[in-house]
């Protein structure tokens, strides 16, 4: 040690501090993923124990499904008819070197209808309403609204939560048949528009390999992601620091759609296991 | 009526009440003075259950609220009103549907009694006919009017002010505080204010107590308060008196 120069001496010295502020950046990220997922787990654990308690607050659930739902139709449609598209685009291409292009419709069915159809639906509305539920829900939090609600003796989980959850869950998968449908019609038309293929062909296959059993687990994981967008808006709009403001509520409501995004392809592909091995 | 007793509450490592005691008479307008950060709405919290104290018991008619399970806290909260001090009025909703929120929730009262409480109610605060404004409609001394009519919907028995002037120009604030007093005149109802504008103070108060360092330092008659001899309650009630004239 005493053989050491003193820049040798400072640089160990500064990799010593490098590696201890590290360790406690680690550490405390760590401990607040761990805490904040806690968190989420017992509001979604709240939300589910309160939405089949009495009172049933029905007139919010109309009002948030006519929000999730009659209000993101139109994109989801744009949505799914435009991935139908570019899906049947790009497998002409692929399937044309195997000499399969007559596959086409079969090709452009099972992608939309097992994992295409939810994942565009979840993630349309993971960018839309739950960024929309992280906003509102935060601004009431930064404004007070949300503790007037508890003192005037009102279960903001009941009351906030629980309407935008069952709504969500219930609109998810019936967005995701809407969007099924167009994903085929786009690719349908992109088949026979673009490459002049037999629409009737293409719709034979499409009808051959439209499965029952692929349709519900489809609308299956919908809810799921459904359920899995309205907690993660919630969460994060109940969380902003009432001392954050507009800066808090702007940062959570971006920090809501990524989380969505993320927990989406994470729940995509556990649920891909779970309900194959079903 | 409300009894607090040995309340503790700590923010990390600031201390933000050591050991408080206070006991307010039911029928009362109690005014908590205090510097800004000294835990006067930390104390408020507390009493309407939105905050739990580390240490320590909040008593209201009979029942340790710090002790109470949700349900039994919500009907607890039932005998109370609160005042918010950015009014907290829910900007999706109506002026009536505001007013008429709690009694909606917990009253199962037909859509025209509800009506005629909310008219009844703005009347008290004289909003008469503002039913159908909604909340960015109004000025911030309507807001807080509407704020107040709401507290007082299902006639709760304690209502309880957080800076009820703040943010408002002087001739509002003065209505302000000359509805507060109305309001418990007319139904004489406990009210626990917090404030550090000693006007109002002065202007609401039938009892006053001073929180510094976590303490109740002082605590009386607005008359009792003037003639304690503590230099920080005098610098306190001098200095802001001073400021506002």
């Amino acid at each position: 040690m005493n053989d050491q120069s003193p820049l040798q001496r400072q640089t160990l010295y500064d990799s010593r501090n490098f590696l201890i502020r590290f360790i406690d950046f680690a550490g405390s990220r760590t401990l607040n993923g761990i805490s904040g997922l806690g968190s989420a787990t017992m509001l979604v654990w709240e939300t589910w124990s309160l939405a089949f308690r009495r009172p049933f607050q029905f007139k919010l659930l109309v009002h948030q499904l006519f929000l999730i739902g009659v209000n993101s139709i139109s994109v989801v449609l744009i949505s799914g008819l435009f991935t139908g598209m570019v899906l049947a685009t790009q497998g002409y291409y692929q399937l044309i070197q195997l000499s399969a292009e007559g596959t086409l419709g079969k090709f452009v069915t099972v992608s939309v209808v097992k994992e295409l159809g939810p994942m565009v639906t979840a993630f349309v509305l993971a960018g839309r309403i739950g960024a929309s539920i992280t906003a509102e829900l935060g601004t009431m939090k930064v404004t007070e609204q949300i503790d007037a609600l508890e003192v005037m003796a009102t279960n903001p989980v009941k009351y906030l939560v629980v309407p935008r959850f069952l709504a969500c869950a219930i609109m998810l998968p019936i967005l995701t048949l809407f969007a099924i449908v167009f994903g085929i019609a786009g690719g349908y038309l992109a088949a026979i528009i673009l490459f002049d293929m037999n629409g009737l062909f293409f719709l034979k296959l499409a009808q051959a390999n439209l499965f029952i059993n692929s349709i519900i687990t489809s609308l299956i994981k919908a809810s799921a992601f459904g359920m899995a967008i309205a907690s993660i808006g919630c969460y994060k709009g109940f969380t902003i620091s009432s001392a954050g403001g507009a800066e808090g509520v702007g940062k959570s409501t971006t920090g809501s759609a990524v989380t969505s995004l993320v927990t989406i392809l994470a729940l995509d592909a556990f649920l891909n296991q779970i309900l194959h091995a079903i | 009526m409300i009894w607090i007793e040995n309340l503790w509450k700590n923010f990390g490592n600031k201390e933000v009440l050591t050991g408080l005691e206070l006991y307010i008479p039911r029928g009362e307008t109690l005014v908590i003075m205090g510097r800004s950060g000294c835990g006067k709405s930390v104390l408020l919290k507390m009493i309407t259950g939105l905050m739990k104290p580390d240490q320590g018991q909040i008593w209201i008619d009979g029942e340790n609220i710090t002790a109470l399970t949700r349900k039994a806290l919500n009907r607890t909260r039932q005998k109370l009103g609160m005042l918010f001090q950015s009014a907290a009025l829910f900007d999706s909703m109506t002026v009536e549907e505001n007013v008429g929120f709690m009694v909606a929730q917990h009253m199962k009262l037909s859509k025209r009694e509800i009506d005629d409480i909310v008219a009844e109610k703005l009347h008290l605060v004289h909003l008469d006919g503002t039913q159908h404004l909604r909340p960015a409609e109004l000025s911030g001394g309507m807001r807080k009017r509407v704020g107040l009519a709401r507290a007082i919907a299902c006639n709760p028995e304690v209502i309880l002010y957080d800076e009820p002037t703040t943010g408002l120009d002087p001739i509002t604030a003065l209505e302000i505080n000359r509805l507060i007093r109305d309001l418990h005149q007319k139904l004489q109802v406990t009210s626990v204010v917090v404030t550090h504008d000693m006007d109002s103070a002065f202007s609401v108060g039938t009892r006053m107590a001073m929180i510094h360092q976590g303490q109740v330092i002082a605590h009386g008659t607005p008359e009792e308060i003037w003639k304690i001899d503590n230099p920080v309650l005098q610098q306190f009630i001098t200095n802001e008196n001073h400021h506002q004239n």
